[in-house]
């Protein structure tokens, strides 16, 4: 059960962006513009950017957002799917890129604590062609990724179980991307 | 007088030598940095039953729990300002429970430090206690989210190794910026001094 009355029956993040939309507003458009666009000269595709979020989400625990995140780089990724699951079971193991895997150590680095972002992990990324825009968008994905985990589990918001409800939600956020739900 | 022992550490990317800290990462990418600023304007400066002193002190304790000193000096800076004081801020970084604030204030704070921690850290007992003391169902929202998205900022400045100016000055400069013009982008920018 939430932390406070919502007074709305949907999941996760969408319970809070109903409960308060003058603050969803920006919180799905930073999610649309860092999912869905990148710096000038980024070479993330959007799947990648979805699977960073998940990695993130899955490293703090927030099962919605990783659950979702990870079902929208699915869809994104469409017959590759099958590396979601295995970068977020072991990245070192996973069939990525060297850039992604080095970027994905940054993001795992951001999460833990962001000042053990050290030049040498960055000089790694760089190493395997990774951009100052690719660098840029991966720490502000996963720092806008710890901040939306704290959103939905400090509000104890609801997780579905059900893996199918996740399906659908990937779908949506793989086609139309992140649009403010209506209010019920 | 002594010449200061410059350090020099270089952010991760390029990034304006006259915009420190966030602000030159908020130059960097606009598409992003709208909604981040928008949404900061809201919970720190928008109608709120916390006073905007009191949203400051959630920010400045978050940022001194995460050790990002740039966000740390300025939100302390501007809590101060607000609050006409800098004892009460010093005081909550030190230790909430004996800080001379409300007991609803010392409630709200702890529920911020368990999200600083970890969403997850946040517990039922916390937020009865909030609940007892007084605090609304949208104090303790604002609370987690102002929280949480001041863990997003510290990480954001300290992932890409911004630059923290050491002279207290900048920060007196930086605290009457947020409190009397706020979060918004200035119209031009912040276009790099004449030589």
């Amino acid at each position: 059960m939430p932390h406070i009355q919502l007074n709305n029956d949907a999941p996760g993040i969408r319970s809070l962006v109903i409960y308060r939309p003058d603050t969803g507003k920006p919180l799905y458009e930073l999610a649309q513009a860092l999912l869905r666009a990148g710096s000038p000269d980024s070479t993330l595709l959007d799947a990648e950017r979805e699977l960073i979020a998940a990695f993130v989400s899955n490293q703090n625990c927030t099962d919605f957002c990783r659950n979702s995140h990870a079902a929208a780089s699915r869809y994104l990724f469409g017959e590759q799917a099958s590396v979601v699951d295995q970068t977020l079971q072991n990245p070192e193991t996973a069939p990525i890129s060297a850039k992604l895997r080095a970027l994905l150590t940054i993001a795992e680095r951001v999460t833990a604590d962001a000042r053990t972002v050290t030049n040498d992990v960055v000089t790694a990324a760089r190493a395997e062609g990774a951009t100052d825009g690719d660098i840029h968008d991966t720490v502000l994905i996963a720092a806008s990724f710890s901040m939306y985990n704290r959103y939905v589990d400090g509000l104890a918001t609801v997780t579905p179980d059900d893996p199918d409800a996740y399906v659908a939600m990937g779908e949506r956020m793989g086609t139309i991307g992140y649009v403010l739900p209506k209010s019920n | 007088m002594a010449a200061p022992i410059l350090t020099y550490i270089m952010p991760h990317i390029p990034l304006p030598d006259h915009l420190p800290g966030i602000t030159g990462l908020l130059e960097y990418r606009l598409d992003t940095a709208m909604p981040i600023r928008e949404l900061t304007q809201i919970l720190l400066r928008g109608e709120s039953t916390l006073t905007q002193g009191e949203r400051e002190l959630i920010a400045a304790l978050v940022s001194s729990r995460n050790c990002t000193n740039f966000c740390n000096a300025a939100h302390t800076k501007a809590a101060d300002l607000l609050l006409g004081e800098d004892q009460t801020a010093a005081a909550v970084k030190a230790d909430i429970e004996t800080a001379p604030i409300s007991e609803k204030m010392k409630a709200l704070l702890q529920i911020a430090a368990q999200t600083q921690k970890s969403g997850r850290a946040v517990t039922s007992e916390a937020v009865d206690r909030a609940h007892t003391a007084g605090a609304t169902d949208r104090e303790i929202h604002d609370t987690v989210l102002i929280a949480a998205l001041f863990c997003l900022y510290n990480k954001y400045v300290d992932g890409m190794a911004t630059v923290t100016p050491t002279d207290p000055a900048y920060y007196d400069t930086l605290g009457d910026r947020i409190v009397n013009r706020g979060y918004n982008r200035p119209p031009g920018g912040y276009p790099a001094p004449q030589k």
